[in-house]
């Protein structure tokens, strides 16, 4: 059966930044499947097309939600979105950061702008089960201070480390100044017991994940979520490849052993 | 098993009750006929309208109808169409939404449209790529509806190949101009002094009862014989070849080939190659409202990857030059298709040589990247 939307309503919205909102949907009727930290949905808005967007808050951790930067005419008409109104949402699609894998082991969470949203419930679950994880840190890196998303909540989560570094800082800037990998230093992990969650830009992607692998955190537990053209989210649109990758089927989170090799290829 | 009925021989009076059986039945019977210039792709109302005494002079960016002093149906190489055109077709809804009232949107699905289809003249060629669209769009884990239920209902008819084109190449490609397992009936056209005829070789219990419905006597050893040398001959007569090498790794080696450049300096990127090639499945999608702004439609139309907009991503295409489409398009269709679907994507049937304005052709450029990895291996030798 094709995968016709399902009718969402905006329960709450929040404006993130200048242009990021984050919406909490509820479904109309009928529920879509629970999704995992890691999918994405493909998103509609009526009169303008679909988008995939990470889940930023899942079923478990207080509700399905997606955090959304106006870029384009779809992800306008999401952002232009009032309480009340309705989107169409199918998925759960993709695969998931897979943090169980991380067990026993150090857990370093870095983002990239609104690439903290789709690490957001990864996050919340590593809190919720301390004992199972060794020690969790949160980097995040962001253009201005205007661009952390989520501010207040980041300062609220008890890690064993967060750091949160800009680009340009204001006047009333207190904290640090510059790339979000020069906060690896101060994060306290053991690099062969870690796993690392990395999001963002690409060319963040690949420095961090450089530098992480540089440090001694294995390949094959450095994981990046990684963004391409997607139409169908079926794996048959073609357009989401990289490689040998169709990523919304095999992705979009895949380990840095697999993904150094194609993000060092130019355009790939 | 019917399956394992015995050879029986057609003539055109065969042929021609064997279609209107099919028309009979209500089927839509697709197949080859003279349009436009070219052998293409049309509905047939009898088997009348096959190109009886057509053949075509294919070279790089170019293809010529030529007359056959023999009569012959099938002699014409791959045509500009394929059967995805009907599979798999360049514009399908996928489903609307209606904005029922200020604050409900409902959404409806829409029943793919599925004639009952029989393809006439399925060639070796196009059967491999239909089996390779069949993985494709329905082997992983979502299928695509649409191609499965025309798909299920469609009956193969194939017309085995004894008259390759100039920009043939199946034999290196893995395949030949035999037809493999996959087809309903398969016909090999023979005509000589004992006259126009076709072989039938039933390939499944549906091929078999039409067969049974249609008058036909049993094949003659001779005939059977005729035919096989035939295809076989067809065999050795293949106009151009890929290198014997193995393309999976030789284009994942040459990633960073100079010959990108040189062919990107030809490449129009028209995306012709990708239109014409029968397992290019590439898609998009785009919402279409009407005048009220409460009705939406999402529609599906191919798509190629050497459209700029192929890889847009905010900001910009991932792949903006010439040289990363083609090799995009070169690389997926002989390596990393096997990642994906455990299968190769070419099937060597020589459209996207005869069909590109610039006349680039698949098997020179890979020839290409080979001599320039060999060349790179001595170097660092």
């Amino acid at each position: 059966m094709t995968a016709v939307p399902v009718p969402h309503r905006v329960v709450a919205r929040r404006p993130e930044t200048a242009d990021t909102v984050t919406l909490h949907l509820e479904p109309v009727g009928a529920a879509l499947p629970d999704f995992a930290p890691g999918q994405f949905a493909m998103v509609h808005s009526f009169g303008r097309g679909e988008i995939p967007v990470s889940v930023s808050s899942v079923q478990a951790t207080g509700g399905l939600a997606h955090t959304i930067r106006s870029v384009g005419a779809v992800s306008d008409g999401l952002c232009a979105m009032r309480v009340g109104d309705v989107v169409g949402l199918r998925g759960p699609y993709g695969n998931t950061w897979e943090l169980e894998r991380a067990y026993g082991c150090d857990v370093l969470v870095v983002a990239g702008g609104i690439g903290l949203a789709p690490l957001r419930p990864l996050i919340l679950s590593a809190l919720a089960e301390p004992a199972a994880y060794r020690r969790v840190s949160v980097l995040v890196g962001a253009r201005t201070p205007g661009d952390v998303i989520g501010r207040q909540e980041i300062d609220g989560w008890p890690t064993a480390f967060t750091g949160v570094t800009v680009d340009q800082p204001g006047a009333d800037w207190r904290r640090d100044v510059g790339v979000v990998t020069q906060l690896l230093g101060r994060a306290p992990f053991e690099p062969d017991g870690t796993w690392a969650f990395v999001c963002g830009p690409e060319p963040m992607i690949r420095a961090t994940a450089r530098e992480l692998a540089e440090r001694g955190v294995p390949r094959d537990r450095i994981r990046v979520s990684l963004e391409r053209n997607m139409r169908c989210a079926t794996g048959h649109c073609g357009h989401c490849q990289l490689g040998p990758l169709l990523l919304c089927q095999v992705g979009p989170v895949a380990n840095w052993a697999q993904a150094e090799p194609l993000l060092s290829v130019r355009e790939l | 098993m019917t399956a394992t009925a015995a050879p029986a021989v057609l003539d055109r009076d065969g042929l021609n009750a064997l279609v209107a059986a099919l028309v009979a039945q209500g089927r839509t019977v697709i197949g080859p006929t003279v349009r436009d210039g070219a052998v293409g792709l049309a509905e047939l109302a009898s088997a009348d309208e096959l190109p009886y005494g057509w053949g075509v002079e294919l070279d790089a960016g170019r293809y010529r109808l030529v007359r056959r002093e023999d009569g012959a149906a099938f002699a014409h190489s791959a045509g500009p169409q394929s059967w995805k055109s009907y599979l798999h077709p360049s514009r399908e809804r996928l489903w609307s939404a209606d904005r029922t009232s200020e604050a409900e949107i409902a959404y409806t699905a829409h029943e793919p449209e599925a004639p009952s289809y029989a393809f006439l003249g399925v060639r070796p060629c196009d059967l491999r790529a239909i089996a390779i669209q069949d993985r494709v769009l329905t082997g992983g884990r979502y299928a695509d509806d649409g191609y499965g239920k025309r798909r299920r209902t469609a009956l193969l008819i194939a017309a085995e190949c004894t008259e390759p084109g100039a920009t043939c190449f199946c034999v290196s490609t893995g395949g030949g101009p035999s037809a493999d397992p996959g087809y309903d009936l398969a016909l090999t056209e023979i005509v000589d002094e004992e006259g126009h005829r076709f072989l039938v070789r039933v390939g499944s219990d549906e091929g078999a009862e039409l067969l049974e419905r249609t008058p036909h006597r049993t094949a003659d050893p001779v005939t059977q014989q005729t035919a096989r040398a035939a295809v076989d001959a067809a065999r050795d007569r293949m106009g151009r070849a890929l290198p014997p090498v193995d393309l999976r790794s030789l284009m994942g080696a040459s990633l960073d080939a100079e010959r990108w450049d040189d062919v990107a300096a030809r490449c129009l990127t028209c995306g012709n190659c990708t239109m014409v090639c029968p397992t290019c499945f590439c898609t998009t999608t785009e919402e279409i409202t009407d005048l009220t702004g409460d009705h939406t439609e999402r529609w599906q139309r191919w798509d190629s990857c050497f459209d700029l907009d192929f890889s847009y991503l905010h900001g910009g295409p991932v792949r903006s030059s010439a040289r990363s489409r083609y090799r995009q398009w070169l690389t997926h269709k002989l390596s990393t298709w096997h990642d994906q679907f455990g299968t190769t994507g070419c099937v060597g049937c020589g459209r996207c040589v005869t069909w590109c304005p610039a006349g680039i052709d698949i098997t020179e450029e890979v020839a290409a990247l080979d001599a320039e990895r060999a060349a790179l291996g001595t170097e660092t030798d």
